[in-house]
C-alpha cells in the first residue's frame, strides 16, 4: 500500500514495540477475544507478543484446518470475524479448505499467516509457501505485508473487508523479520482510500418496481437464502411475509430466517428440498429472491426451475444478480433495509392480493408430497434421530452438522425456528466441518448450548479437534449417526452406479470409546428406545463436566435422502418420499 | 446475442500482485482476454488496465461485476458505448530486399507508419493505431513475409471531460459504516437476541 499511516510521537516506552505488538495491539482495538491456531517458526514473534500481552485467549488446534472452521463457527454465533493465525509454509496452507469453506458460505474471517523472512522471500526457504498467490481465488481479499508502517492500516482495512457488505475471509501475509522489526505504537488509523463501497440501501426506484411486481403477482414464492441470517433480517422477513402474503423457502444456509413451522413456511428447495418448495417455485409466477446465491444445488436444471417466474433478487453481491438466472428486478443492497421497505410498501397497499387459490395449490402438493420415511423395528431411522431431537433441544439450541446425509436429513426434519441456530457448511461441502465449527460457535456464543450432528465420514475428518475440545473445556454434544457408510456417496451409487458401492463401505472406529480416549466422554446407542435417555445423559454431562461429549447412534445403513432431485434433472421431476404418513 | 470485443478500463490501486487478481479472476472464470495492457496513472498510487474482451452482453456485465468485487480495484468501466480514443503499438519486421522496399514504404506511408530500422534484408515499422488499423496493417504485411512482431494491449480514454484525475471519489462506504470518534469503523453482524 503506498499510503501509509504516519508513525506517531514515539514514547521512551514505545521503543521495543515491535511489528508483533503492533498486530496483538490491532487485534484487541478491533475487539478480538480469541484467536485459533497453531504457532511455528514464522509466527513465533506473534505468539511471543500474544503470550507478552496476555489478554487475548488462543486455542492451539490439533491442525489449522481445525482452527479455520472454529473460527467461521465463532463468526457466525458472534457476529465477529473469527480470527486463525498459523506458521508459515504447511501451517497456512492447512488453512486453504476452511478459508474457501468461509468464502462460498460469506463467512468473516481474518487469518494471520507466518512468512518466511522478507529477504529470503521467492527463494524456496525452508517453509516458504506463496499464500498470497494460493489463497487469491478463496479470499475476499488478501495482503503480504512489506513494512511494519503500514500494518494498521493494513489490520483495520482486513477486519472492515472481512465483516462489511457480503462478508469473507481475508489473509494476512507477515513476513518473520517484521514482526521483529520496529512499529509505530499502533491507534486507531483511518481506512485507506479504495474503490470498495459495499453497497446498503437498495435504490428506491428498484424497491418501487419490486413491490409492483409483488404487488400483481398470483403465485408468489420468496427464496430466503444465508444472507437475511448474515444481515439480520428475520424481523423484516417477516414483515414482509405478514404484508405480502408469499409463502417462503428457506435455502440451507437460510433454514432459521423463516419459522419451518409458519404455516407460510414451505421448507428448503433444491435438491434435497421439499416437493412442495420445489413445485411452487415452478409454478411461481413472481420469486423474490433475497441473499441467496441461486447455486446448482438450489435450480437443478436451470431453465425448468422456475420457468413462469419473473425474479426480483435482492443480493448485497451485485454480481450474483443475473449470474446464473436472467432477472426482471435486480435490488443491490443489503436484506435489512431493502426488506424493511419491501414490507413498508406492502403494507401501504390498497389492495391486498387475495392468494386464496395459491394456498390451496400449495396445499394440495403438501397433502400429495408429505416429508415421510420408512421406519424398520428394532432399528433407527436417522430422520427419526433428528425429529426427537427436534422435540427435546430448545429453540436457540446452537445445531452444527458436518456434511453428507446427516446433514440434509438435518435439514429437512429439525424445526429450525430461529436464525443463527443453524451452522452448516453449504457451499463448499466441507466435510469435518462439523465438529471444529461446532467448538467456535460455542466460543462465540457461550450461553448457548451448541449440539454437532455429524455422520462417521464426516465426524472422522477432523476427529482430532476432541483433543482441544478437552483441553480447553469446550462443552458440546457430538451426535454421531453412525450408517458405517459413506452415505451419501452409497445412495448415489446405489441409484446412480447399479449399486457399486466403491469405497464406500467405511467401517469406522468407535466413536465413543475415541471421545474416552481423547479425555471426553461418550455412549453408544442401538436401541431406539434409549436415545432420548443418552440425549439427556449427554446434554447433562456436557453441560456439568465441560467436556465434548460424543453419542454414537447406530441408524439404519440403507436409509436414503429424499426427496431427491438426480443430478443434472430438473427440480420438479423430483424422486418422491418413500414410507407412509403416520 | 453475438461476441463482442468490450474495451473495460479499470483502475486499480498499484499494489504488488494486483495485476495477478485481475488476470487470475478472468482464468479462473473463463472470461477470454483478447489484450490487456498495465500502467501507473498520474496519481502513482493508482494504475489503470485495459482490458478487451470477447463475450455476449451478459458476460460482459459479469465481468464488470465481478471486477468490482476485487477490493483492489477502484472503478470499472465499460467504454463500449462511450466516445473514446483507443490506441496500441506495433513493431514488425518484414522481409525486405531492396527491389521490395518501395512497394513496403509507399504501404506503410498509408498507415503512417514509421521507419524505425532499415538494412538490406528487413525493414522494421512502428504503427500506432486503434485494433482495426493495427491488424490491417498487419494483413497487409504479411504477403511480404512477416519476421517478428510485437504488439501491446489497447489502451483507451473516454473522450467525456471527467474529474480532474479524482479517482478516489466515493471512496468511502456510507453505510452501515458508523464513523466512531476514535475514526474506525464499527459495524455489527451479531444476530438480533430479541428475535
Amino acid at each position: 500500500m503506498n499510503n501509509p499511516a504516519k508513525p506517531m510521537e514515539s514514547t521512551q516506552q514505545d521503543q521495543d514495540f515491535t511489528g508483533a505488538d503492533a498486530v496483538i495491539a490491532c487485534l484487541k482495538h478491533q475487539g478480538v477475544d480469541v484467536v485459533f491456531g497453531m504457532v511455528g517458526g514464522a509466527i513465533m514473534p506473534v505468539y511471543d507478543a500474544l503470550y507478552r500481552d496476555g489478554s487475548i485467549r488462543h486455542l492451539i488446534v490439533g491442525h489449522e484446518q481445525g482452527a479455520a472452521h472454529m473460527a467461521s463457527g465463532y463468526a457466525r454465533t458472534s457476529g465477529r470475524p473469527g480470527v486463525v493465525m498459523t506458521t508459515s509454509g504447511p501451517g497456512a496452507t492447512n488453512l486453504v479448505t476452511g478459508l474457501a469453506d468461509a468464502m462460498m458460505d460469506s463467512t468473516a474471517m481474518v487469518a494471520i499467516t507466518g512468512q518466511v523472512v522478507s529477504g529470503l522471500l521467492g527463494n524456496d526457504a525452508f517453509q516458504e509457501a506463496d499464500m498470497r498467490g494460493i489463497t487469491m481465488p478463496i479470499t475476499k481479499h488478501n495482503y503480504q505485508l512489506s513494512s511494519t508502517e503500514e500494518l494498521p492500516e493494513v489490520l483495520a482495512e482486513a477486519f472492515f473487508v472481512a465483516l462489511s457488505g457480503r462478508p469473507g475471509p481475508v489473509l494476512i501475509d507477515l513476513p518473520r523479520d517484521l514482526g521483529l522489526a520496529p512499529a509505530p505504537p499502533s491507534q486507531a488509523v483511518p481506512l485507506p482510500p479504495s474503490g470498495y463501497k459495499p453497497p446498503y440501501r437498495g435504490n428506491p426506484l428498484q424497491i418501487e418496481k419490486a413491490l409492483e411486481l409483488l404487488g400483481k403477482a398470483k403465485r408468489p414464492v420468496i427464496l430466503a437464502g444465508g444472507g437475511v441470517i448474515t444481515a439480520g433480517a428475520s424481523d423484516e422477513l417477516m414483515g414482509l411475509v405478514r404484508a405480502c402474503g408469499a409463502p417462503v423457502t428457506s435455502t440451507l444456509m437460510g433454514l432459521g430466517n423463516f419459522p419451518h413451522d409458519h404455516e407460510l413456511s414451505l421448507g428448503m428447495p433444491g435438491m434435497h428440498g421439499t416437493g412442495y418448495a420445489n413445485l411452487a417455485l415452478y409454478h411461481a409466477d413472481v420469486i423474490l429472491v433475497v441473499g441467496s446465491r441461486l447455486d446448482d444445488r438450489i435450480t437443478g436444471k436451470l431453465d425448468q426451475f422456475a420457468p413462469e417466474a419473473q425474479l426480483i433478487h435482492v443480493d448485497v453481491d451485485d454480481s450474483e444478480i443475473g449470474k446464473n438466472l436472467e432477472c426482471a428486478v435486480p435490488v443491490v443492497g443489503d436484506a435489512k433495509p431493502v426488506l424493511k421497505a419491501l414490507a413498508q410498501g406492502a403494507v401501504a397497499w390498497d389492495i391486498k392480493p387475495n392468494l386464496s387459490a395459491w394456498y390451496k395449490q400449495i396445499q394440495g402438493w403438501k397433502k400429495k408430497f408429505p416429508m415421510v420415511y420408512p421406519e424398520h423395528p428394532g432399528v433407527l431411522a436417522p430422520q427419526r434421530v433428528i425429529q426427537t431431537m427436534g422435540e427435546m433441544l430448545n429453540e436457540d439450541t446452537v445445531i452444527v452438522t458436518g456434511v453428507g446425509q446427516h446433514q440434509m436429513f438435518t435439514a429437512q426434519y429439525y424445526p429450525f425456528r430461529r436464525p443463527g441456530c443453524f451452522l452448516t457448511s453449504g457451499g463448499l461441502g466441507t466435510m469435518g466441518y462439523g465438529l471444529p465449527a461446532a467448538m467456535g460457535a460455542k466460543l462465540g456464543r457461550p450461553e448457548a448450548e451448541v449440539v454437532l450432528i455429524d455422520g462417521d465420514g464426516s465426524f472422522l475428518m477432523n476427529i482430532q479437534e476432541l483433543a482441544t475440545a478437552v483441553r480447553y473445556k469446550v462443552p458440546l454434544v457430538a451426535v454421531v449417526l453412525n450408517n458405517n457408510y459413506l452415505g451419501m456417496v452409497r445412495q448415489w451409487q446405489d441409484r446412480f452406479f447399479e449399486r457399486r458401492k466403491a469405497e464406500t463401505d467405511l467401517k469406522p472406529p468407535p466413536f465413543h470409546e475415541v471421545a474416552k480416549a481423547f479425555g471426553g466422554m461418550g455412549r453408544r446407542v442401538t436401541d431406539p428406545g434409549e436415545l432420548e435417555t443418552a440425549l439427556d445423559w449427554g446434554r447433562r454431562q456436557a453441560a456439568e463436566h465441560s467436556l465434548p461429549v460424543v453419542l454414537e447412534v447406530a441408524v439404519e445403513p440403507a436409509a436414503d435422502v429424499l426427496p431427491m432431485v438426480p443430478p443434472g434433472g430438473a427440480n420438479a421431476d423430483f424422486i418422491p418420499c418413500e414410507g407412509k404418513e403416520e | 446475442m453475438s461476441d463482442q470485443l468490450s474495451p473495460i478500463s479499470v483502475l486499480v490501486r498499484n499494489e504488488p500482485g494486483v495485476l495477478s487478481r485481475v488476470s487470475g479472476l478472468f482464468a479462473r472464470r473463463g472470461f477470454n482476454i483478447l489484450s490487456l495492457a498495465v500502467g501507473e496513472t498520474d496519481d502513482p498510487r493508482v494504475s489503470r488496465i485495459n482490458v478487451v474482451v470477447a463475450g455476449e452482453p451478459p458476460i460482459i456485465e459479469q465481468v464488470v461485476k465481478q471486477l468490482k468485487r476485487l477490493v483492489s480495484v477502484i472503478k470499472v468501466s465499460d467504454l463500449s458505448d462511450t466516445p473514446r480514443v483507443e490506441r496500441g503499438l506495433l513493431l514488425i519486421k518484414v522481409k525486405a530486399d531492396p527491389a521490395e522496399r518501395g512497394k513496403l514504404l509507399q504501404l506503410a506511408d498509408i498507415f503512417r507508419a514509421r521507419v524505425d530500422h532499415v538494412d538490406n534484408d528487413c525493414l522494421v515499422f512502428e504503427v500506432s493505431g486503434n485494433r482495426n488499423k493495427v491488424e490491417a496493417f498487419i494483413d497487409v504485411m504479411r504477403p511480404h513475409g512477416i519476421l517478428e512482431m510485437a504488439r501491446t494491449g489497447q489502451i483507451a480514454l473516454s473522450r467525456q471531460m471527467g474529474p480532474m484525475s479524482d479517482y478516489w471519489a466515493s471512496q468511502m462506504p456510507e453505510e452501515p459504516a458508523e464513523e466512531s470518534e476514535d475514526g474506525t469503523y464499527n459495524i455489527s453482524r451479531a444476530p438480533d437476541p430479541n428475535w
